[in-house]
This record gives C-alpha cells, sequence and structure tokens, in this order.
C-alpha cells in the first residue's frame, strides 16, 4: 500500500527543501552578520504565507480572487491600529490595545474572517470573470476607506514605532522576528496540508474540478467554497499583520489590486494548489526583486518572462519542475 | 397500492416558444422501475433535471416522500435521498474511483466540515466505499483516476456513487448508453435488483433493457406523455406504435 510506505516521495522532499530555503538564508545571514538578508528572509516567509492562505481558496477551491489585498491589509492596519493606541495607551473600540502579536493575529483573523463572510456570500454566488470583478471591488471599497480616513494616516500610511511584542522576545531584532514569521509560515503550511488531506478538502477539491457532481451527491459546493474563503482570508491576513510589524509601517499600497494580483503571481509562478507552491513562487519574487532590482527599475519586466516561461511550459508552477504531481484521493 | 415516494404534478417548461415540459405527470412507488422513453428531444432529460432540481420548472410540483422539494437545491434533494446519474458521466477527473466513492461516503453521513483528520486510509470510509466498487465491479480499478477510466467504467461509476449514497429513489438519465452489449447486460441485472432497495426512474433509450427491467413505462412526446402503463400495454398502444415504437416493438 503506497500510504503505508516511509519512503519520501519527491514531493516531500522538494517541498521540505522550498520550506528550509528561507530558514538556511536567515541563519547564514545571521552569522554572518547580514542583517539585510534575514529581513529578506522574512519578506519570503510572509509572502509566503500570505500566498499559502489564497493557495486555499485559488489552488484547492479553484476560486480566482482578486481580492485578497483585502485580507493582507486588514491585517496590516489592525497590527498597526493596536500598535499605535497602545503607545497612546487608549482603546481600539472598546477593546484593550494590548500590543501583543498573539492578540493582534486574533483580532486581524477575526476581522478578515468576518469581512471574507460577506465577500464571499456574495462573490460566491457567481463565478469567473464575475467572481473575480466582485472580489475586487470589495477589496478597492476597503483601499478608498483607509485613504479617506484621515485617523489612521489616511493616505500616507501610518507607521509603527515599536513592533508589537511576542511573549517577551526582542521583535526589534531582525533573528526573533524572522523566527516569529516563520513560524507563522509553519503553521499556515501544515494547516494548508492538514486541511487539503482531510474530507473537507477532499469536497473543497471536488467543487473545483466538478460542483455539480458534488451537489449530486449532497453537498452544496456553495458552503464548502465559502468556508474555504473565509479560512483563506484569515492565514492571508494572519501574514499581513507580521508584514506591518516586518515594515514598521502598514500603507493603503497593503490594500491595492496590485497586492491581490502579486498574491496571484506568487501562487502561479509557483505551483497552483501545491503544498510549497506560494512558499516557492515568494522566493523567487524576493529574489529576483533582489538581484534584478539593484540592476533595473525595470525587474518586473523579467519577473513577467518567468511568469510567462512556467505558464507556458512548467504549467504546475516552480514546484512541478521540482517534482511532477502524483495522482491523488484514493 | 403503496404511497408514490416521488411524484410530479402538473410541470410546465419552455424554453423560449419550445414547450419542452407540457403538463407532465407522473410518480415513481416503491419496487419498481418506471421507464421514461421517447424520440430525442421528447425533453425526457429536461424532465429529469426539473425533477432532481438542477432546473426549476415554469409551472407545477415535485414531491418526494410527500414533501414538497420544488424549492430545495439539487444537493438538499440529494440529501433527501434522490439520488440520480447523468445521461454524460459526469466524474471529478483528478480522484479516483475510490476517492470518487469515499467522497460520496462522507456526503452519506453529512461529515465533509471536518477538517483534521486525513481521509487516505480512512477505513470508515474505504471500508464502504470499496463495497459500493465492488458492487459494480470496479473494485480492480478503484485507484484508477476516474480521467483514465473508459466510457463503460464511468457508467458504473455512476450507479456506485448512489449506491454509496444510500439513496432511497433513482434518477438515471439513460444508464446503458454506449455500454456494449455485455455490459448493458451486466448493468440491467445490477438494476433489476437495485428496484428493491431504491425505486428507479429511468430514461432510457435501449429497448431490450426497457422492456426487460420496466415495471410501467411511460412515453414523452413532445413534453407530454402520451401514454403509461406496463410494457404489455404500451406494446400494444396504437398511439405510441405510431408516434414511437414503430417496428422496434412488434
Ligand atoms: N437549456 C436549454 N435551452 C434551450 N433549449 C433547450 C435547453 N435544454 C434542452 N433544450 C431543448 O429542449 C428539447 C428537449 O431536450 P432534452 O430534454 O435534452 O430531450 P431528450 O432528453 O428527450 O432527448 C430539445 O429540443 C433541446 O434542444
Ligand atoms: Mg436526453
Amino acid at each position: 500500500m503506497p500510504e503505508r510506505s516511509f519512503v519520501p516521495s519527491r514531493g516531500l522532499v522538494a517541498s521540505l527543501a522550498v520550506i528550509a530555503l528561507p530558514l538556511a538564508l536567515a541563519l547564514w545571514a545571521s552569522f554572518a552578520g547580514e542583517t539585510f538578508y534575514v529581513t529578506l528572509a522574512t519578506r519570503i516567509a510572509i509572502l509566503g504565507l500570505a500566498a499559502t492562505g489564497l493557495n486555499l481558496a485559488l489552488g484547492l477551491g479553484g476560486l480566482v480572487s482578486l481580492g485578497h489585498a483585502a485580507f493582507f491589509g486588514i491585517g496590516g492596519y489592525v497590527a498597526g491600529i493596536v500598535a499605535s493606541h497602545a503607545m497612546e495607551g487608549t482603546s481600539v473600540l472598546g477593546l484593550p490595545a494590548i500590543s501583543e502579536m498573539a492578540y493582534v493575529w486574533l483580532l486581524a483573523a477575526v476581522a478578515a474572517g468576518l469581512f471574507a463572510l460577506v465577500m464571499g456570500a456574495i462573490s460566491l454566488r457567481t463565478s469567473g470573470v464575475a467572481f473575480i470583478m466582485i472580489t475586487l471591488a470589495f477589496a478597492q471599497m476597503i483601499f478608498y476607506l483607509a485613504i479617506a480616513w484621515p485617523g489612521y494616516g489616511g493616505e500616507d500610511g501610518l507607521p509603527i514605532t515599536l513592533r508589537n511584542g511576542f511573549f517577551g522576545l526582542r521583535t526589534m531584532r531582525p533573528m526573533p522576528f524572522f523566527l516569529i514569521s516563520f513560524g507563522a509560515l509553519l503553521f499556515g503550511l501544515a494547516l494548508f496540508a492538514v486541511l487539503k488531506a482531510s474530507r473537507f478538502g477532499a469536497a473543497l477539491q471536488a467543487a473545483r474540478q466538478n460542483g455539480v457532481r458534488l451537489a449530486s451527491l449532497g453537498v452544496e459546493p456553495f458552503r464548502i467554497r465559502l468556508v474555504a474563503f473565509v479560512l483563506s482570508g484569515m492565514i492571508t491576513a494572519l501574514a499581513g499583520a507580521l508584514y506591518a510589524d516586518l515594515n514598521r509601517f502598514v500603507s493603503p499600497s497593503m490594500l491595492s489590486w496590485h497586492m491581490s494580483g502579486e498574491l496571484i503571481v506568487l501562487v502561479v509562478l509557483g505551483g497552483v494548489g501545491r503544498l510549497a507552491g506560494p512558499l516557492a513562487g515568494a522566493t523567487l519574487y524576493v529574489l529576483l526583486e533582489h538581484v534584478l532590482g539593484g540592476l533595473t527599475e525595470r525587474w518586473q519586466f523579467f519577473l513577467g518572462l518567468a511568469l510567462l516561461a512556467v505558464v507556458l511550459l512548467g504549467r504546475g508552477g516552480l514546484m512541478s519542475l521540482l517534482a511532477p504531481k502524483g495522482v491523488r484521493h484514493g | 397500492m403503496a404511497e408514490p415516494i416521488l411524484g410530479v404534478s402538473g410541470l410546465r417548461k419552455t424554453f423560449g416558444a419550445l414547450k419542452v415540459t407540457d403538463g407532465v405527470s407522473l410518480d415513481l412507488r416503491p419496487g419498481e422501475i418506471h421507464a421514461l422513453i421517447g424520440p430525442n428531444g421528447a425533453g425526457k432529460s429536461t424532465l429529469i433535471h426539473q425533477i432532481c432540481g438542477s432546473l426549476a420548472p415554469d409551472e407545477g410540483r415535485v414531491f418526494f416522500e410527500g414533501r414538497d422539494v420544488t424549492a430545495s437545491t439539487p444537493a438538499a434533494r440529494a440529501r433527501a435521498g434522490l439520488g440520480r446519474t447523468f445521461q454524460v458521466s459526469t466524474v471529478i477527473p483528478e480522484f479516483t474511483a475510490l476517492g470518487h466513492a469515499m467522497l460520496a461516503v462522507q456526503a452519506r453521513q453529512g461529515t465533509s466540515f471536518r477538517f483534521l483528520r486525513p481521509v487516505a486510509g480512512d477505513r470508515s470510509l474505504r471500508e464502504p466505499a470499496m463495497a459500493a466498487l465492488a458492487r459494480v465491479g470496479l473494485e480492480n480499478r478503484a485507484h484508477v483516476p476516474a480521467a483514465v477510466l473508459s466510457h463503460g467504467e464511468r457508467r458504473r461509476l455512476e450507479v456506485a456513487l448512489v449506491l454509496a449514497l444510500g439513496s432511497k429513489a433513482l434518477l438515471m438519465d439513460e444508464p446503458m448508453a454506449g455500454m456494449g452489449s455485455e455490459g448493458s447486460r451486466e448493468l440491467t441485472a445490477l438494476l433489476s435488483e437495485l428496484r428493491r432497495e431504491a425505486p428507479i426512474l429511468m430514461v432510457e433509450h435501449d429497448m431490450d433493457a426497457v422492456f426487460a427491467l420496466a415495471d410501467r413505462i411511460s412515453v414523452l412526446v413532445y413534453g407530454r406523455i402520451v401514454a403509461t402503463g406496463t410494457p404489455d400495454e404500451i406494446r400494444r398502444d396504437p398511439v405510441v406504435r405510431q408516434a414511437y415504437l414503430g417496428d422496434e416493438a412488434s
């Protein structure tokens, strides 16, 4: 029986390699005293987590959301708003402003989850281009709200003087903050893997491949997709909170449709539906940006080329080049 | 006479000027196979779609176990126990035959919102799923992705899924289509046995199968039922012979 054997599959080895990469980079950089590269590895981990959230909806559920910047930005603004109120010693919407990441993440996940519930309940009644446009419209609403609301920086964004804390760790230092982010990434990846292998994951993948068949078995594809969409938004919001703490700054650009597009690019580049795909995409993206961004302002041109190559040649993204996909489900 | 498990009354559906379903009433009783026959384009598939809920009728009602399910979604009707097979096999391409059957078992259990335990190696799914596959002779093809299954195997997988679901009544749109003569014979035997577990409303073009299986036959022409009766009655019916059966019935 294949599922009883303990020989690691090529896919697992490739996934572990991709996951180990940012950790290796950060450890090396930390020992070499190159704090800049620790930050680079942190960026990879956080963007990888954000895209892993999207991968749940897009990869497993086939839901091409062009609105995930909303969740990313909601996470970011929750981190920024809590941090700024904590500095002033005031409360937020009647809630205490505790500058602790665990608390920030909880609020971010709840806020993004509620927003995803509304957005999904409306957008998931449609499909194709209409779905893409409705998710985009929801994200744009939040984007303009953030610009128009002067209380939290408006167009200029909101600086975070001190990163939120994490159980007494020195979060302002690069390495502890990397480890927190990497831990969150591992949590996101584990959640994705567990969900994918579960009964819910089977139903979600069935909903993507043949919703009519799933409905004929008595399972409403809408409900399955809605739950996936909410979970997806919550994971991306967690990444958003970390991203704001990383940059010690949150601005409407986190909510812009460029950000939504970028997240889709990461997933497609790395491998739609593959566990480590979004992280592979984030790694390539951040490294390209770093290497080519130093040489030319037009580095995104090369990103476009890479994307074309992956979509035309690799189809399944970077992960399918590293480990071609096997058969799934029984 | 036993109460019908499924009833349709006064169903109407038009596509533009075309009356595809023109005041159809029929029922399905426990233990029977009720065959729906009629020329191509008569509106048989459209009628099945309205009964299973994938198409809303303009007028009329659908009752299942005495409940009005006209407004229910296809999934809700399936949960209530109304199973269906499709005219064109409808599979989940990347799922294996076993993956399909396991999904049907979890749907029957109502456990699709379990997030943690992996389905692979879950015996509470696998065992009933394998049993359903074995009943249609697919147990040796359990690990083959549906995209690779042959046409006849997909037809049988369709039947395995309603078995795994434990449906109380079945709608089958041309289950024999493209099965080949041996496949049809095997499926005929299986359906004949199955009617005691779940009565079947079956659209079918294969007249050998229809006359071998059906307890009652309804003839649909231009969206109207022109005759309902036992196979003998239908064979003798002059309207039916003229409108549809032609030489085949002689
Ligand atoms: N969605 C639709 N829109 C317009 N016409 C349709 C649609 N579905 C079916 N029809 C037409 O309705 C008639 C009956 O089709 P159908 O129910 O598939 O017939 P049957 O299954 O008896 O061969 C055909 O003339 C078909 O072209
Ligand atoms: Mg038809």
